[in-house]
C-alpha cells in the first residue's frame, strides 16, 4: 500500500513455496485447490453418511430384515464379483476419502494458524483484545476444528463398538446387526455418546454443506439462496434419522421382546437367514 | 446514537453542536519488534460531527501540545476511497457501521462515556511498523503477480472497439471497487485474503480486456497470496467487514478459475 511513516523490514513471505508437483497433485499443494479436494471428499462422506442413515432404517423393520440388509451389502456386485470384494473397494474408498479430508483440513488450519500469528507477538492464534463481534461467522463454521474431531473420535469408537463389538463381549454376535444395535444403544453412556456425537456430526454438515458450493465455485445468483436451504436440509434429515436410534432404542421402542430367532451365531443366524428367505 | 433528530440525523444542521465524553484505548507500540501495549486516553469534549480519524488528530494535538510522541495512523483521502485507514475499533474492522471505512466513521454513532478500543489490523502478512500502522505491502505483491493488463502502445483505439457485455461490466465493476485496505484479512478468523484477490481477479477475469492473461494471471495471482495468508473456510466475515461490500461471490469465482487454470495453463503451454 502506500508508503508508512517508517517503512518496516516489508512483509516477507509467510510461507515458502513448494517445489511443484506433477499435475494433477499441484492442485492439491494449493490451499484453494486443497479446499477444493476437501469439499470434494466431503461430498463423498456426506454422501456414506446418508446412505449409511437410510439404510440403517432397516432397523425398525425388524431382526431378520436388518440381517438381509446387512447380507446385502456383503454380496454387493451379485455373482460376478467374490463376496464382500466391493463392499471392501467402498471401504478402501471412504476410508481414502477420509485420511485426505483429515489431512487437508489439518494443514489448512496450520496454515491459518501461521498466517493469524500476532503481528508483534509470538505464538498464538488470532486474537483482538476486543471481543470478537462474529457477524456472519455462525456457531457451525467456527466449530468445524471441533466437530470435525468428536466425529472422527466417534467413527472409531462406533466401529469398535459395532464392528469389532470390543466391548459388548459374549453379547456380541457377529452377523446379528439388530442385536448388537440394541445391546449397545441401550447403555445410557453409549447412547449419550451418540447422540452428542450425531449432533456435531449435524453442525459439521451444516458448515460443510454451504461452503463446499464455495470451495467448488458452484455459484449462480439464481441458485445461491437454496444453498443454506439444503444446509439445513441434509444436516435435519442427517440429525433426525441418526438420533432416532438411540433415542428409540432408550425409550424402550425398539427391542427384542417380539424376536422368534436366538441370539447367537450358529443357530441364530440361520433362523433370520431363514426368516429373510421367507419375505 | 446520540444525535437528537431521528430524520437524517447525519445532514441535519440542528444535530450539530452535540458533544461526547469518551474513553480510549489505543494500541501502541514503538516498532515492528517492539513489545506493544495499550495505552488509555480521555478524550472529553469530542464533537459529534468529527470523523474517527478526526478524533485521532485531537487526541494527537492534546499530545503534542503536553510534548509526547503522536499517535501514527494510516490515513490519506478522508474520503472514502483510498483505502489507507485501517483499525480494528472494538473488534471490527473499519468500526461497526457496515460499509464505511474509518475515515467516514462518524463520532455520532457512537454514545457519551464509550469506552472504544482501538487495534491495529492484525495478521502475519500485516506487520505493525508503529502504533496503529501496518505493512499492506503484501497486497502489492499479489496485484505484482498479475492485477494488470499488457495491451499495445500506440494511436487510440476507436471507441467502443471493444464491445464489454453490460452485466460483464457492471460485475467488473463491483469487483472494482475494491480499495484494498485490508479489512477482509483483519475480519478473517484465518487471515484470508480470498475477498482482496478474488476481487483484483474478478475484475479483470470478466472482462474482454482481461482475457488473454486470465489464466495466467489467475495461477500467479492466488500462488501469491497463498505465500502470505492463510486458508479460507467460508465464514463470510470479510464481506460483512468490507468497507466497499464485495461479494463472497467473487472468492467462488476465482476457486472456480483456480482449478480451471491449472488445467488450462497446462494446455497453452503444450504440456498436454
Amino acid at each position: 500500500m502506500a508508503p508508512t511513516a517508517t517503512q518496516a523490514a516489508g512483509s516477507a513471505p509467510v510461507f515458502k513455496s513448494k517445489r511443484p508437483l506433477p499435475f494433477p497433485l499441484n492442485i492439491y499443494q494449493s490451499a484453494i485447490g486443497r479446499k477444493w479436494v476437501m469439499a470434494w471428499t466431503g461430498i463423498g462422506l456426506l454422501g456414506f453418511v446418508i446412505v449409511h442413515m437410510i439404510g440403517n432404517l432397516h432397523l425398525y423393520e425388524g431382526p431378520s430384515r436388518m440381517y438381509e440388509y446387512a447380507e446385502t451389502l456383503r454380496e454387493l456386485g451379485g455373482g460376478l464379483l467374490p463376496r464382500t470384494l466391493l463392499l471392501w473397494i467402498m471401504r478402501v474408498g471412504l476410508l481414502a476419502m477420509f485420511v485426505v479430508h483429515l489431512h487437508s483440513a489439518y494443514t489448512l488450519k496450520e496454515r491459518s494458524r501461521l498466517a493469524s500469528e500476532r503481528a508483534g507477538f509470538v505464538g498464538g492464534a488470532k486474537k483482538y483484545a476486543s471481543k470478537r463481534d462474529y457477524i456472519a461467522a455462525n456457531y457451525a463454521s467456527r466449530t468445524m476444528r471441533w466437530t470435525g474431531p468428536i466425529v472422527g473420535l466417534y467413527v472409531l469408537f462406533h466401529l469398535a463398538d459395532l464392528t469389532w463389538g470390543w466391548w459388548l463381549g459374549d453379547a456380541y454376535v457377529r452377523g446379528d446387526p439388530y442385536h448388537n444395535v440394541v445391546e449397545s444403544l441401550s447403555s445410557i453412556p453409549v447412547a449419550i455418546i451418540y447422540v452428542v456425537a450425531n449432533v456435531a456430526l449435524a453442525v459439521h454438515i451444516f458448515h460443510g454443506t454451504w461452503s463446499m458450493f464455495q470451495s467448488l465455485g458452484v455459484n449462480n445468483p439464481r441458485y445461491n439462496g437454496l444453498r443454506r436451504n439444503l444446509a439445513t436440509a441434509l444436516a435435519g434429515v442427517v440429525l433426525v434419522g441418526n438420533l432416532s436410534f438411540p433415542v428409540l432404542v432408550q425409550a424402550g421402542l425398539v427391542d427384542e421382546d417380539n424376536r422368534d430367532c436366538p441370539v447367537n451365531d450358529t443357530t441364530g443366524l440361520e433362523c433370520l437367514e431363514a426368516e429373510a428367505e421367507a419375505h | 446514537m446520540s444525535g437528537a433528530n431521528g430524520v437524517n440525523g447525519q445532514t441535519s444542521q440542528q444535530s450539530h453542536g452535540g458533544t461526547l465524553s469518551l474513553t480510549l484505548r489505543i494500541w501502541r507500540q514503538d516498532g515492528p519488534d517492539a513489545p506493544g501495549r495499550f495505552h488509555t486516553f480521555d478524550a472529553p469534549n469530542i464533537s459529534e460531527d468529527m470523523s474517527f480519524l478526526e478524533l485521532l488528530d485531537i487526541i494527537n494535538e492534546r499530545l503534542i501540545e503536553g510534548g509526547d510522541v503522536p499517535i501514527e495512523f494510516d490515513h490519506d483521502c478522508r474520503e472514502g476511497i483510498c483505502g489507507m485507514c485501517s483499525l480494528m475499533i472494538n473488534g471490527r474492522a473499519h468500526g461497526h457501521e457496515l460499509a464505511t471505512t474509518t475515515c467516514q466513521l462518524h463520532m455520532r454513532k457512537f454514545s457519551d462515556g464509550d469506552v472504544i478500543t482501538v487495534e491495529p489490523f492484525r495478521a502475519k502478512a500485516f506487520p505493525v511498523v508503529r502504533d496503529l500502522v501496518v505493512d499492506r505491502s503484501s497486497f502489492d505483491r499479489i496485484i505484482e503477480a498479475g492485477g494488470y493488463i499488457s495491451v499495445n502502445t500506440g494511436a487510440v483505439g476507436d471507441a467502443n472497439q471493444t464491445p464489454v457485455p453490460k452485466q460483464a461490466a457492471d460485475t467488473s465493476m463491483d469487483a472494482a471497487a475494491c480499495i484494498g485496505c485490508g479489512a477482509c484479512v483483519a475480519a478473517c478468523p484465518n487471515s484470508a485474503a480470498q475477498l482482496f484477490t478474488s476481487a483484483k481477479l474478478a475484475h479483470l477475469n470478466l472482462i474482454p480486456q482481461g482475457q488473454p492473461q486470465r489464466w495466467e494471471r489467475t495461477e500467479a495471482m492466488v500462488e501469491t497470496m497463498e505465500q502470505f495468508f492463510g486458508s479460507c473456510t467460508n465464514h463470510g466475515e470479510c464481506t460483512e467487514a468490507c468497507p466497499k461490500e464485495i461479494s463472497l461471490d467473487f472468492i467462488a469465482f476465482m476457486n472456480r478459475d483456480y482449478v480451471k487454470a491449472k488445467i488450462k495453463n497446462r494446455k497453452l503451454s503444450g504440456q498436454s
